[in-house]
């Protein structure tokens, strides 16, 4: 085992160049679990445990490589919709054990090192421990692959839900405000992407025309895309598709940010196969090649990141993507960023430019037409409000679009490239995905 | 209900401690000049670690947006919802900025872009936080 700390994969830093394993690393498959809203406490075959376990089988199955090839297994120490869950995602009722059988690990907690004896993985050489969020997983499995630290590598994304309000409870339940949350929680901000976002969304609305509420052809299309995507949670639960009056009347978080703003935490695990682009060739399915990844973390200078830095931000990690890509904005075909808050989407597409949109262009995009059908098909996985609070979605969309298998969601346009990122605009990563090795 | 109480620590309690005098003070580093809220263990722009003094400010500001929360997490708010959450910018540095409930200013009614002066109010025992009223 060794931890992320001590390997030094990521790309997170302007001026790196194109990727030198560019081309050299794909995708070969990828597994979803069922997506229920919770786990109902009792049911064990529908543990995030036993959704990872059946993520990761499917994953194997669908790339063709048997649990004996497989030497890594890359897991972000999950519990509540992963570490960025944070102290605060510790609402449910626990333990459900009393000690010694006080281990969550297969109920709400998952590792690699618990997957890997679970799935009876005997030549895993490389499991590192204390990983990050999917969004930087793929970026590590990249890597590594690229290396050579491991040759066909499982990522997994267990993202639990448990009974109970959204992040109720913990620390925010707690009537002293200690660390980081000593500048924000004593004035009502508890933390979150919703936050981080909506007084830039605002000011955006401020500097470049227009108001809230023309976010609804984007929440709704993203609807519309995940009413198409089989295994999401919106397309097994008689989700209704809402309408623009539907979106103008629902009720506020935090006004102006709706409830349809935001996506609805659920529970189920999903797995990706990476392995060599060599190897690849040799598999079930058409290789995916990942052309760059790229992480960022970028430092707040004050209490909260104002409009001007999220721009700063977001064109920065565009640049690096683009340069490790050795891409440009007219190359990219499929983009599907990360809409767990649907007023952060608009930054990361203007910053990327896709299609051509630039900065204040984004809500008259979205009131064009950006159907999977038409010649804007934006977010054509419908994200994490079309399909739930998945944090995956966004991959698997491009893998399929790229292998041509994305059904009814299949856009009509060239689809050769994808950029797929679980990302705030300050911290997470990137990755471009490709058809063709170069 | 009350508001939830800022916690001070080691880096941090110069600052609750002018608040409590009713002084709003902030780091300013004297290599590159330039004003740090929250306070860091370095200077966020030049990255000097020794170059960081306390000093007061004037505590004037705007208020550049703001939002009502209606359904927050924090238990101890709930009975506050809905609630103004302003974002202020400091008239010395408008890169600084600070979180505001904005009391006077009922819900809803918040004067983007109007200024703002500091204030301090209770919330725990021996415990101010700064706050931000609309001027005039």
């Amino acid at each position: 085992m060794t931890t992320q700390d001590q390997y030094q994969w990521r790309r997170d830093k302007d001026g790196l160049g194109v990727w030198e394993h560019r081309g050299k690393v794909a995708v070969a498959g990828f597994g979803h679990s069922p997506v229920d809203r919770r786990w109902d406490g009792v049911s064990m075959d529908q543990t995030v445990g036993a959704y990872s376990i059946l993520a990761c089988q499917k994953a194997m199955e669908d790339a063709g490589v048997t649990p004996d090839q497989v030497d890594g297994i890359i897991c972000c120490d999950s519990h509540i919709a992963g570490p960025s869950g944070g102290a605060a995602s510790r609402w449910a009722p626990r333990p459900y054990f009393d000690p010694p059988y006080d281990s969550e690990l297969g109920l709400t907690l998952v590792n690699g090192e618990w997957l890997a004896k679970q799935l009876n993985l005997p030549n895993v050489k490389f499991a590192p421990t204390g990983v990050p969020t999917i969004g930087e997983m793929v970026g590590m499995a990249s890597q590594a692959v690229g290396d050579g630290r491991c040759n066909t590598c499982l990522v997994i994304y267990p993202c639990g839900n448990l009974e109970g309000r959204y992040r109720r409870g913990g620390e925010n339940s707690e009537d002293y405000a200690r660390g980081a949350r000593q500048w924000t929680v004593p004035w009502g901000n508890h933390g979150g992407n919703d936050f981080i976002n909506i007084f830039p969304h605002n000011q955006y609305c401020l500097k470049y025309g227009g108001k809230h509420d023309d976010l609804a052809p984007f929440v709704i299309n993203q609807q519309r895309n995940g009413l198409m995507t089989p295994w999401g949670f919106n397309a097994n639960h008689g989700i209704d598709q809402i309408t623009v009056e539907d979106y103008v009347s629902s009720r506020y978080i935090l006004n102006p940010l709706r409830i349809w703003d935001c996506d609805r935490p659920v529970n189920a695990s999903t797995a990706y196969l990476f392995t060599t682009a060599e190897r690849a060739q040799d598999l079930k399915q058409p290789p995916v090649y990942v052309l760059n990844h790229s992480q960022h973390n970028f430092r707040q200078r004050s209490t909260q990141a104002d409009l001007e830095v999220i721009e700063d931000w977001t064109d920065h990690a565009a640049k690096r993507m683009y340069e490790g890509a050795g891409l440009g904005p007219s190359d990219v075909d499929i983009f599907n960023p990360y809409d767990g808050y649907s007023v952060m989407s608009q930054f990361f597409l203007e910053a990327f430019q896709w299609h051509g949109v630039k900065r204040g262009d984004a809500l008259a995009f979205y009131a064009g037409d950006i159907r999977v059908e038409g010649p804007h098909p934006f977010s054509s996985s419908g994200g994490n409000l079309g399909n739930g609070r998945v944090r995956s979605a966004m991959y698997t969309d491009s893998i399929e679009q790229l292998r041509g298998t994305a059904g009814r969601r299949q856009v009509q346009v060239r689809a050769e490239t994808a950029l797929a990122a679980f990302t705030t605009p300050s911290n997470g990563g990137w990755i471009m995905l490709s058809k063709h090795p170069s | 209900m009350p508001k939830v109480i800022p916690v001070a620590d080691e880096l941090s309690k110069p600052f609750w401690d002018s608040v409590n005098q009713k002084q709003l003070v902030l780091q300013n580093c004297t290599a590159c000049k330039k004003l740090q809220y929250p306070p860091q263990s370095a200077c966020q722009v030049c990255g000097s670690a020794v170059s960081l003094e306390w000093k007061e400010v004037a505590g004037k500001g705007h208020i550049a947006t703001y939002i009502v929360i209606e359904d927050g997490r924090l238990n101890r708010r709930m009975p506050d919802q809905p609630y103004n959450l302003a974002l202020i910018t400091l008239d010395e540095d408008p890169t600084v900025n600070f979180y505001s409930n904005l009391p006077g200013t009922p819900p809803y009614e918040v004067p983007v872009g109007a200024a703002v002066e500091a204030t301090f109010e209770e919330v725990g025992p021996e415990q101010l936080i700064h706050e931000w009223r609309v001027i005039g």
